[in-house]
C-alpha cells in the first residue's frame, strides 16, 4: 500500500508540468489588394517538448529560429495553427481554460521598459494581475509590497514610482514581481536578462535562482547567450529554423554535443579564457529564409558534414548516449547504429 | 517578508503622476498660459454676456447705422442695422465658442471610441471601420460641412451636426494610429498574459496612454471648427440672423467694408484671436506631454 503511493508519487514527479505537442505556427505573408496570403513564414514547425516540474528548460538558437514565437504560443499570445498545450496533463481548450493556463504560466519579456505601463505606478502594475483575478484592492497592494521586497526592491522607495524613474535592472525586477503576482507555477523568461549589462544580469540571474528555490518555480529560459543558459538550465533545447534539432540535459548538450548546428553554435560561444579563443568563424552566413526552408534537414546547406541523404530526407530526433539526450541528425543516428 | 505586512502602506514616497508633471510643465509655458487666459476670459464673457454687454444686441436703430469705432455711447460702433457692435461681439462669443467646441467634443467621444476599438481589435474590424472612415476623406472638410448642412437646412442644430460628422473621421484616424502603436507594446501583451479581458486592458492600459495625444489633436480642431462654423454662418447655412455670431456678422458687414473697414474687420479679429488662442494651448499641451524619460 505504502509502496504503491510512493511509486505513484515518483511517477507524478516525473510527469511533465507542461507538454507542448506538435505546435505549429505559420505567419501568412499578405500581398495584393485583398491581402491574400501568397506565402508564409514557417516560424514554428511542429515542435514538441515537455517541461518538467521545478526544472529550468533552456531554449537556445539564432535570432529568428522561433524561440520567442514558441514562448508566445505557449500562453496563446499568438494562436497556434496546429498543436496542443497541456498543463498538468489537462489539455488547453478541453479541460483547461486559457485563463487557468495564463494564471499558471507567466512571461517576463526582454524590453523591461516596454513591458511596463508608463502611466501606472509600480505597485499598481504588480497589483493589476491579482485585482483582475478578484483579489481585493488593499490586499493586492500588500501583495505587491511583499513581492517588491522579495525581488530586492524596498517597497517604501519603489512602490509609488513610475517605470521611467528606475534603472533597467530594477525594472526587470518589477517585471519579475508582476509575473509572480498571480502565483504562477511556470515563468517563461524570454531573453529577460539579455538587455541588462553583465553585472546587473548576474544579480537578476541569482535572484531568479533564489526565487525558484523559494517558490518551487519552473522556468523556461529563452536566450541566445549560451553561457547564461549553461549557468541556468537543467535541460536545453536547441532550435533551428522553427524546429528542434537537439534536446537534452545541459551537461551532455555542452559536453557531448551531437548535432553539427549545436556544435557550431557552441563554438561561437565567447570563452572566458583568452587562451581558448576560437580563431575561425564557426558558422558562416545567415540562416536560410524561413519562407522556403531547405529540403530534408534544414541545416544541410550550412552543415560542414552533410551527406546526400541530408538533402532529401528529414532527420528525426534520435536517442543519443545519455538518457534524455536527442538529436535530429542522420550522422549521429548512423554512429549510434555502429556502436 | 512577514515583517513587511506591518509597514503602514501610507508611509512611502509617491512620485507625481504623469498628468501632474504635464500640468506643471504646461503651467511653466508662458505663451500657452497667456492663450489659456484669453480663452478663460472669452468663456467668462460668454457666460456673463447679459451683465457685461452695454446694450441689447438685437435692438437696432436706423439712425445710427454704421457708426465708427469710438462713437460716444457706442465704444465699438454700430453695425449695418444700427445695433451695438460691442454687445453683439460679446453675445457672439456664446454661439461662436459653442459652435467651436461642441462638435469637436462630440467627435472626440465618438471618434476615439471608434478609433480605439479599431486599433485595439485590428484585423477585419479595423479594415472595415477605417476604410468606411476613409470615404469621408474623399471630400474636403469645408465642402463636406457645406453639403451636409445644406442638406439638413440652416440652423444651429444642423450646423452642429454637420461639423460633428466632419470631425469624427480625422479623430478616429488619430485614435486608431495611436492605439495600434500601444497595442503592440509588451505591457499590453503582459496584461493579456495575466488573464485580463479586452475591456479591462483598454480601460487600464490603453486609455491612459492614448487619450492624451487624441485630446491634443482635438484641441487643435477647435479653431478649425470655429472657422468652419463661421464659414457656414457666412454662407447662411449655420446660425440664422439676427442671432449674433461672429461668422454671420462678418457676412452681414461685408457690404460695409468700403464705408467702415475697421468695423467690418472686428468679427474677423475675434475669430482670429480665439482660434490662435486654442491653437497655442494645443501646442503647449503637446510639448508639455512630450516627456522624454
Amino acid at each position: 500500500m505504502s509502496e504503491d503511493t510512493s511509486t505513484r508519487r515518483t511517477h507524478m514527479a516525473d510527469a511533465p508540468l507542461l507538454e507542448v505537442r506538435e505546435i505549429t505556427k505559420f505567419f501568412p505573408i499578405k500581398s495584393g489588394l485583398f491581402g491574400r496570403a501568397t506565402n508564409s513564414v514557417r516560424a514554428v514547425d511542429g515542435i514538441s517538448f515537455n517541461v518538467l516540474r521545478r526544472e529550468t528548460l533552456g531554449i537556445v538558437g539564432e535570432s529568428g529560429c522561433g524561440k520567442s514565437t514558441t514562448a508566445r504560443l505557449i500562453v496563446d499570445l499568438i494562436s497556434p495553427d496546429k498543436g496542443d498545450i497541456l498543463f498538468d496533463a489537462r489539455r488547453l481548450g478541453t479541460d483547461l481554460t486559457l485563463n487557468e493556463l495564463r494564471r499558471n504560466v507567466q512571461m517576463v519579456f526582454q524590453d523591461s521598459y516596454a513591458s511596463l505601463n508608463p502611466r501606472l505606478t509600480i505597485e499598481d502594475t504588480i497589483a493589476f494581475g491579482p485585482i483582475i483575478h478578484g483579489v481585493p484592492r488593499e490586499y493586492a497592494r500588500r501583495l505587491a509590497w511583499e513581492l517588491l521586497s522579495k525581488v530586492g526592491l524596498d517597497p517604501k522607495r519603489f512602490a509609488g514610482r513610475y517605470p521611467h524613474e528606475i534603472s533597467g535592472g530594477q525594472r526587470q525586477r518589477v517585471n519579475i514581481a508582476r509575473a509572480l503576482a498571480v502565483k504562477p507555477q511556470i515563468i517563461i523568461l524570454d531573453e529577460s536578462v539579455s538587455a541588462l549589462d553583465k553585472s546587473v544580469e548576474a544579480q537578476v540571474l541569482n535572484l531568479l535562482l533564489d526565487l525558484k528555490k523559494e517558490l518551487d518555480l519552473t522556468y523556461i529560459f529563452i536566450s541566445h547567450d549560451l553561457n547564461v543558459v549553461k549557468f541556468m538550465a537543467d535541460r536545453v533545447i536547441v532550435m533551428y529554423l522553427g524546429e528542434i534539432v537537439e534536446v537534452g540535459p545541459v551537461e551532455s548538450i555542452y559536453a557531448e554535443t551531437a548535432h553539427p548546428y549545436s556544435r557550431s553554435l557552441l563554438a561561437s560561444m565567447p570563452s572566458m579564457d583568452p587562451d581558448h579563443r576560437s580563431e575561425h568563424v564557426a558558422l558562416a552566413g545567415d540562416p536560410p529564409n524561413p519562407i522556403n526552408p531547405p529540403s530534408g534537414c534544414r541545416f544541410h546547406p550550412r552543415c560542414p558534414i552533410a551527406i546526400p541523404k541530408c538533402k532529401t530526407e528529414k532527420p528525426l530526433l534520435h536517442i543519443q548516449k545519455t538518457r534524455g539526450h536527442l538529436a535530429a541528425c542522420h550522422l549521429t543516428a548512423q554512429q549510434q547504429e555502429t556502436f | 517578508m512577514i515583517e513587511q505586512k506591518t509597514i503602514p502602506l501610507d508611509e512611502y514616497t509617491r512620485s507625481p503622476s504623469y498628468w501632474a508633471i504635464v500640468l506643471r510643465r504646461f503651467s511653466r509655458d508662458k505663451v500657452a498660459m497667456f492663450a489659456l487666459a484669453i480663452i478663460i476670459l472669452l468663456f467668462l464673457v460668454a457666460v456673463f454676456a447679459p451683465y457685461i454687454a452695454p446694450a441689447d444686441p438685437l435692438k437696432g436703430s436706423m439712425l445710427r447705422r454704421l457708426r465708427p469705432i469710438g462713437t460716444p455711447g457706442l465704444p465699438l460702433g454700430a453695425d449695418e442695422l444700427g445695433r451695438d457692435m460691442l454687445s453683439r461681439l460679446i453675445y457672439g462669443a456664446r454661439l461662436s465658442l459653442f459652435m467651436g467646441i461642441t462638435p469637436v467634443a462630440i467627435a472626440f467621444v465618438i471618434g476615439s471610441s471608434i478609433g480605439i476599438a479599431a486599433g485595439y481589435l485590428g484585423g477585419l474590424f479595423n479594415s472595415l471601420t477605417m476604410r468606411t472612415n476613409d470615404i469621408f476623406y474623399a471630400f474636403p472638410s469645408v465642402l463636406l460641412a457645406i453639403a451636409l448642412s445644406g442638406a439638413l437646412g440652416a440652423g444651429v442644430t444642423s450646423g452642429l451636426l454637420s461639423l460633428t460628422i466632419v470631425f469624427i473621421p480625422p479623430t478616429a484616424r488619430v485614435a486608431e494610429s495611436v492605439t495600434t502603436q500601444v497595442r503592440k507594446l509588451d505591457y499590453v501583451e503582459a496584461a493579456k498574459a495575466s488573464g485580463a479581458n479586452n475591456f479591462t486592458i483598454i480601460r487600464v492600459h490603453v486609455l491612459g496612454n492614448v487619450l492624451g495625444p487624441i485630446f491634443v489633436y482635438s484641441t487643435s480642431l477647435i479653431s478649425v471648427s470655429m472657422i468652419l462654423a463661421a464659414g457656414l454662418s457666412f454662407l447662411g447655412l449655420g446660425v440664422k440672423p439676427p442671432e449674433p455670431e461672429w461668422g454671420l456678422m462678418l457676412n452681414t458687414l461685408r457690404n460695409a467694408i468700403y464705408v467702415q473697414p475697421w468695423l467690418a474687420a472686428l468679427p474677423g479679429v475675434m475669430i482670429f484671436m480665439t482660434s490662435i488662442a486654442f491653437n497655442l494651448v494645443s501646442d503647449g499641451l503637446r510639448s508639455a506631454m512630450d516627456i522624454k524619460s
